[in-house]
């Protein structure tokens, strides 16, 4: 499906993945499994994630890439019934620990997730300002708007009318609001579960696009079912299949040159 | 079967729904027309503002019985409200434990306690142990009767909510409490003040739990703690008085009470409809 992927690793001014190497992970995940009841939906998954780079998650539909983004802000134990164990560390820290309070984490790791899903009930400003008004932050709230509406790129369209409810805009504004909202209390990573898989190629270009200015300030880990998406988006790129990592690396050598026969057939579109 | 009898089939079975909703609508018309026309006669001014006169003076009204029914609600709705609502909402986030679960079961066994039952034992409760009929205690058994349906109804509201809100809030960092209370409640809101509104309704209907708690009364009352008359008592008594000046009381306070359920109960539609409308 895909024969000549385009050359991501080495485009964007930040130094290559290769070169990170040495380099402390942002984000680091030692021996990790969950569980939902006794279903054990992730399998001893090592993996690390260098700071300002993007890591695309791919596989087919279960193969726990949800799970996986889930526990690195604790969503994942929200669930009745749902566990975890292993190490997950950012610069680090185990965040697994008992010592961590997940609320804080999730002002450290924001998430946006498939479908968008602003407040109804609230205005596109004060759906951006919400993690912080319910927090207690104070602050210039208006600066904050506007800078984190300007980083989601969606400043220009919806200026003039920013106390309209967050439902008038479309969906893929809607993302990009959300996008805002998640930026607007500063998290040093970002997790998008399927950021553009409810949106159009017009609305997803612009959500690519941002992702490759977000990771100037931050790290994002994106889970797609689009692998044009994640050669197009990412710097390294980690295969799920069934619980397993099955393979991660830089992205263009996961599309060009896989090391396991199951990453080739799921890339080259042989089954998923 | 062929056309033509299917055709008979559907007219005919059209027709048969037809005619029980005609049924269902009779009673409801029957009731309305006969309060009206018993009723409306003794309707003015002064029957909505003046002291009951008694039986062979002319004039009078029910003001004392109005604004008695209204504030014994209201004393029940600042009773029933906050605890219906927050053991909704509980029941919506932490309910499928053993605690929830009892919960419930206690609601749904409370909501099919007899009203007067529950007057009852308000009278023990509150008449006994303070020595005289009291506004607070009425108001404490209507309240008794609004919390089952403001429980379950507020639980399957707060239920409504998708899961994918809670995320959205949880997601940034705000704890579970203020994302139930701040996210998630606000987004049903509308529904629950529907619901509230429905229940203050049919509190403002109920007779027995305040037959022998909030008694009755001739005069206006001024403290929560005195005997306070209703509209619904006060129709019960005049309705088995043998005069007729009273009987004809009865009919145009019972007139002022399907008044005021309705206008509740068109204000609770309104204000569902106008939310909706504001969420499109």
């Amino acid at each position: 499906m895909i024969s000549a992927p385009p050359p991501v690793a080495s485009s964007g001014p930040h130094p290559a993945p290769a070169a990170s190497d040495t380099a402390r992970p942002k984000i680091e995940a030692i021996d990790l499994s969950a569980w939902y009841g006794t279903t054990h939906v992730l399998r001893n998954v090592s993996l690390s994630v260098p700071a300002n780079t993007v890591l695309a998650i791919i596989g087919p539909s279960g193969c726990g890439k949800s799970t996986f983004v889930r526990c690195l802000n604790r969503m994942h134990e929200l669930v009745p019934g749902a566990r975890q164990s292993g190490q997950l560390r950012i610069d680090g820290e185990d965040l697994l620990s008992r010592k961590v309070d997940p609320v804080d984490l999730r002002r450290r790791v924001g998430m946006v997730f498939q479908r968008p899903n602003p407040f109804p009930t609230l205005s596109i400003f004060d759906n951006v300002i919400a993690g912080f008004k319910l927090n207690g932050i104070r602050g210039d709230h208006a600066a904050v708007v506007e800078k984190s509406l300007r980083r989601a790129a969606l400043w220009d369209e919806v200026k003039d009318r920013l106390h309209a409810s967050a439902l008038s805009l479309s969906g893929g504004q809607q993302q990009r609001l959300c996008i805002a909202r998640a930026l607007a209390i500063e998290p040093e990573v970002l997790l998008m579960d399927e950021p553009a898989s409810a949106l159009d190629p017009i609305a997803t270009a612009k959500i690519e696009e941002l992702i490759h200015e977000l990771k100037q300030v931050l790290t994002v880990v994106i889970v797609t079912h689009n692998m044009q998406q994640a050669a197009r988006a990412s710097d390294r790129t980690a295969f799920f299949y069934m619980g397993e990592l099955i393979e991660h690396g830089d992205t263009e050598q996961i599309f060009t040159n896989p090391r396991e026969p199951r990453t080739e057939d799921y890339v080259t579109g042989k089954f998923g | 079967m062929s056309l033509a009898r299917r055709r008979f089939t559907s007219r005919a079975m059209t027709a048969l729904c037809g005619l029980a909703l005609l049924l269902a609508l009779l009673p409801l018309v029957s009731l309305l027309m006969l309060v009206i026309s018993r009723g409306a006669a003794g309707l003015s001014f002064d029957f909505l503002t003046q002291l009951p006169r008694p039986v062979g003076e002319s004039g009078g009204g029910v003001g004392n019985a109005i604004v008695g029914s209204l504030s014994i609600v209201a004393l029940a709705s600042l009773i029933g409200i906050p605890v219906g609502v927050g053991a909704g909402v509980y029941l919506a986030e932490n309910g499928d434990g053993r605690a929830g679960k009892l919960i419930r079961f206690t609601a749904e066994v409370l909501s099919g306690v007899p009203s007067i039952v529950v007057g009852i034992v308000a009278y023990g409760l509150f008449v006994v142990p303070m020595h005289h009929f009291s506004a607070l205690a009425g108001a404490v058994a209507l309240s008794v009767l609004m919390i089952p349906t403001l429980a379950r109804g507020t639980e399957e509201l707060v239920r409504l909510v998708p899961r994918t809100l809670r995320e959205a809030s949880l997601a940034l960092g705000i704890p579970e409490w203020k994302t139930a209370l701040r996210v998630v409640v606000r987004t049903a809101l509308p529904g629950i003040v529907t619901t509230a509104l429905l229940a203050i309704a049919r509190a403002l209907g109920e007779t027995a739990p305040l037959l022998f708690t909030a008694l009755n009364n001739q005069y206006w009352s001024h403290r929560p703690d005195e005997p306070t008359a209703s509209l619904t008592v006060q129709i019960f008594n005049d309705a088995v008085s043998p005069y007729d000046e009273l009987h004809a009381r009865a009919w145009s306070a019972a007139l002022v009470l399907l008044m005021l359920v309705g206008l509740l109960s068109i204000g609770a539609r309104l204000f569902a409809r106008l939310r909706a409308r504001g969420q499109r």
